[in-house]
């Protein structure tokens, strides 16, 4: 019977995944040294999600569990993620609103804001 | 008992079938496993609306704040990325903990847990460092030196939180850890180890989300 509840996997498969976080984490920090703009959004974000998905995955053994589990879990912030994007999507017009009621543009050049052409 | 098929087994459909069976849902998950994840869940949705609030400020000098704290001189980045690695070595650490504590293994499992609580407090410690440096250089949750207002307040409001629920985990894994020893779950699976290492991952977790959106963006 105790060997159904709870989670019990090779050592290996964590030192594994712990090596490969430390790895990633670099890499993510690498990013930090290239010039801004869609391959370095692009590549914070891939490094992101890999890392979070080593510790959702493995080290919280969502991996392992039944899928009701996973989806209860997964679907809410899924939907926030939605919400987030949409967010970043619309963030131009927040800044457009700042113009309007500052009366004035605060150096727009300095920044090239996300998803602005 | 109905004989169930293979198809109810796996797949899309037990969805429908574990949570409409009437009996515990999250089979094979201990229930305060179950709610740990809960509260995690909907502790992800306040930090998800602080990282959105990121999203949607958009202002204008972000990058020129960042590089300041970052460009500008090397050691706070450099703090940012040695916290970066502190937590994903407690991080390790804590799933050592949860594996030894499945087997039965109360020592290593409890030592283990005092070595995810140290690497936390020395995250907390490094936080404490960077806000007083931060605080010193004129960052006010109501302004700062370098532009738009809301740097101050998303910052201390975002990793104020997470340093809160690094704070919490440590003095969690030390009260937990003394129960352990003191025999407190003998009796029981030593999934109270993977509960409270569900917290603790979800602590990195969060740094990852914070580091990517607020440190590197």
């Amino acid at each position: 019977m105790s060997s159904e509840v709870g989670q019990q996997h090779p050592l290996n498969l964590y030192f594994w995944i712990w090596g490969l976080l430390f790895v990633v984490s670099a890499g993510s920090y690498a990013t930090d040294y290239m010039d801004a703009g869609y391959l370095r959004w692009a590549l914070i974000l891939i490094f992101m999600f890999v890392k979070a998905g080593y510790i959702v995955a493995v080290f919280m053994h969502l991996k392992y569990e039944r899928l009701a589990l996973i989806y209860a879990l997964l679907l809410p912030p899924g939907v926030i993620g939605l919400l987030v994007a949409l967010m970043a999507w619309e963030s131009n017009y927040t800044w457009l609103t700042r113009i309007v009621f500052f009366g004035e543009v605060v150096e727009p050049e300095r920044l090239p804001l996300p998803g602005a052409h | 008992m109905a004989q169930v098929t293979a198809e109810e087994t796996t797949g899309l459909a037990t969805i429908a079938k574990d949570w409409s069976s009437d009996v515990t849902t999250f089979k094979g998950v201990p229930w305060g496993k179950a709610m740990m994840w809960i509260f995690l869940l909907s502790d992800t949705f306040i930090f998800s609306m602080t990282v959105r609030a990121t999203t949607a400020e958009a202002w204008p000098n972000a990058s020129e704040v960042f590089s300041l704290t970052v460009f500008g001189q090397a050691v706070p980045l450099l703090l940012i990325a040695i916290m970066t690695f502190d937590l994903i070595t407690s991080s390790g650490t804590m799933a050592l903990a949860v594996n030894y504590g499945y087997r039965r293994e109360k020592k290593k499992a409890i030592r283990f847990m005092y070595a995810t609580a140290f690497f936390g407090a020395v995250f907390v410690g490094m936080q404490m460092f960077e806000w007083t440096k931060l605080i010193m250089e004129g960052v006010r949750p109501w302004g700062n030196p370098w532009g738009a207002p809301q740097f101050g307040s998303t910052f201390f409001m975002i990793t104020g939180f997470h340093g809160l629920h690094v704070s919490a985990g440590v003095v969690y894994l030390i009260i937990i850890a003394g129960r352990i020893r003191k025999g407190r779950y003998d009796n029981t699976n030593f999934e109270i180890v993977e509960i409270t290492g569900l917290y603790w991952h979800f602590v990195d977790l969060v740094w990852v989300f914070i580091f990517a959106f607020f440190y590197l963006w």
